[in-house]
């Protein structure tokens, strides 16, 4: 029996010939990603060590990134004083893969390792985010993991006792319509297979649809197979992503994909044609709450939130561009953007797309998570709605337990900014 | 015998165990005071240490589900409770394990609020209903982590182990 392009990648990371869903290895891990949650994870590092009377040495500091964007700039005197210990510890152990609050290389962290080139086809990469799953649109084994995980990481160079994940294949045909993409084919996917419907599994992309998508397309949907319960989504490598790591990330070493097994086994086939699809909409308080937007068009929204390492890069700004170009935030209707990184942010603006948001009226903020999770700012009201291209709404996600959240599309935010309702925007 | 301090509905985000806006506190020293902070009631009664050791907190499908914040964790960890629920988010369930939180798989658990319930080695026994349920496996592969007492001092023995090659 071949293998699943997971399961190959396990396979050479362990050092093994061939694994199968279920076995258990222990993958030697190429990269491994923390945000601010690294105050965490020297803590528990440190505390690996203890009594050993070895000194704290991380494996290998060039296979570590860290990268600021939960809480960018400090919100608290709390936060600054972690920030300000990572940064220390950074120092003291040299690692590279560093990125501080800037308005040039800084950005958030699943934007930051495809555009820097840290992610590459093949890779087995841990991350202390959930979100993780992102990287898998590189044709990496990329999942999330806790902080007291990522410690034994840094201490050992590798995971233990990883099972190895059955895998769900996802074939997509068709062509999208106009105003519809890859963030209503994952939200139509996550509402299909429900919030625990991937759980333990991993989803593998495949589909004319799928190679035709651009590298920022497949980030959005590897992004959202965590909503699913997926350990990771995953776009084996193909030309797209050679690509993009050439001509984005300026990767010049040779980037070999790895690709699944003809005659692999998955759990499950699900086929998707996307001819059809409508702009999708997840409703509170559930990311499985899938419902086509016509459902719930109408509903008055607070806050219009665009950006995050959902979709918070160039083609999610220019779909929003175009729609509010030279029209206004409705009255009673604020609006956030937050590009993904610094680069795009410059992209941005050189093309005119934060100029037009900021005459709409849209408030264009630094990149980084931004209200995403609550936890910095544009807090929403009791019983507000946010509608925003993030990617989760659970209950008091963007920090009030009192409020509404529905995820969507850089088209339908920006549709609905301008009417002030839910809006589907191939009616705008 | 412990009894269910509460019982949860499916899909309980790390977000509601441990909201976001307190993330920039991490030491598990410290966490637990903001254990379920959105649910006022049971936060003060949890902080109030209304609840013996060993107390319950009873999930339906899916506990556990989004971020990977390990303060969800640490926070209930904190309290000693257990929790038992239908399944478990992935995630949660390892940090669960690396952190010596204890938890249960229990696919058919019925159970409410003051229930008392006896964990064996392989059925969740309602005392107060006289109902009993079996349980799932934890993951094998886990299963040297669980002996260690948690992913710190298993990862020390391999790191000694290997100086000691």
């Amino acid at each position: 029996m071949g293998m699943t392009v997971v399961e190959k990648i396990l396979a050479r990371a362990a050092g093994l010939q061939s694994v199968s869903a279920g076995d258990v290895v222990e993958p030697k891990v190429d990269l491994a990603m923390s945000h601010e949650n690294a105050a965490l994870v020297i803590n528990q590092f440190v505390e690996v060590f203890q009594g050993t009377g070895l000194e704290p040495v991380i494996w290998d500091p060039a296979r570590i990134a860290i990268i600021f964007d939960h809480r960018i700039p400090a919100e608290s005197p709390k936060t600054a004083t972690n920030q300000k210990k990572i940064r220390e510890f950074v120092a003291a152990n040299g690692i590279t893969k560093f990125h501080d609050i800037r308005g040039d290389v800084g950005g958030i962290c699943h934007q930051i390792l495809p555009e820097y080139g840290y992610v590459r086809p093949g890779y087995v990469v841990v991350g202390t985010d959930s979100h993780t799953t992102t990287h898998g649109a590189l044709g990496a084994f990329s999942f999330g993991i806790g902080a007291t995980e990522m410690a034994s990481v840094w201490s050992l160079g590798y995971a233990v006792n990883i099972e190895v994940p059955a895998t769900i294949k996802v074939v997509v045909n068709g062509e999208f319509p106009p105003f519809v993409g890859p963030k209503d084919l994952i939200l139509k996917l996550i509402g299909m297979l429900t919030a625990q419907g991937a759980n333990y599994k991993v989803l593998e992309f495949h589909g004319e649809t799928i190679r035709k998508m651009s590298t920022s397309g497949r980030i959005a949907i590897c992004n959202m197979s965590v909503e699913a319960g997926a350990t990771s989504g995953i776009v084996p490598g193909d030309e797209e992503t050679v690509r993009y790591l050439r001509d984005e990330s300026g990767v010049e070493e040779a980037i070999p994909c790895v690709v699944p097994d003809p005659d692999a086994a998955y759990v499950r086939t699900i086929e998707i044609n996307v001819s059809n699809l409508e702009p999708q909409i997840a409703c509170p308080h559930t990311v499985d709450n899938v419902k086509p937007v016509q459902e719930v068009a109408g509903r008055k929204v607070q806050q219009i939130v665009i950006g995050s390492c959902t979709n918070g890069r160039l083609d999610d700004l220019a779909a929003a561009a175009d729609i509010l170009r030279g029209k206004k935030v409705a009255e009673g209707t604020r609006m956030l953007v937050f590009p993904a990184s610094g680069k795009i942010f410059a992209q941005a603006l050189d093309k005119g797309y934060l100029h037009d948001f900021m005459k709409a009226g849209a408030v264009v903020m630094n990149s980084g998570c931004g209200p995403c999770l609550g936890v910095h700012e544009g807090a929403l009201g009791d019983d507000e709605t946010a509608l925003s291209t993030t990617n989760r709404n659970f209950k008091g996600r963007m920090g009030n337990p009192k409020s509404q959240v529905f995820l969507c599309s850089p088209s339908v935010a920006a549709a609905s900014a301008i009417t002030g309702v839910i809006t589907d925007p191939r009616n705008s | 015998m412990p009894k269910v301090i509460i019982k949860l509905e499916n899909d309980i985000s790390t977000d509601d165990i441990y909201p976001g806006r307190y993330m920039a506190t991490v030491l598990p020293s410290e966490t637990p005071q903001f254990a379920f902070a959105d649910r006022t009631d049971f936060n003060s009664r949890l902080r109030a240490k209304e609840f013996g050791v060993g107390s319950i907190i009873v999930g339906g499908e899916n506990f556990g589900c989004g971020s990977s914040r390990e303060q969800a964790c640490s926070t209930l960890k904190g309290y000693d409770v257990a929790v038992v629920a239908k399944s478990i988010a992935r995630i949660f369930l390892q940090n669960s394990i690396n952190l010596g939180l204890q938890v249960v798989l229990c696919p058919e658990i019925e159970a409410t609020e003051g229930d008392e319930l006896q964990i064996t080695e392989d059925r969740v026994l309602n005392t107060t209903t006289g109902k009993a349920f079996n349980q799932v496996k934890l993951p094998a592969a886990r299963k040297g982590i669980m002996d260690a007492g948690g992913l710190i001092p298993y990862t020390r023995k391999l790191l000694l182990a290997r100086v000691q090659g």
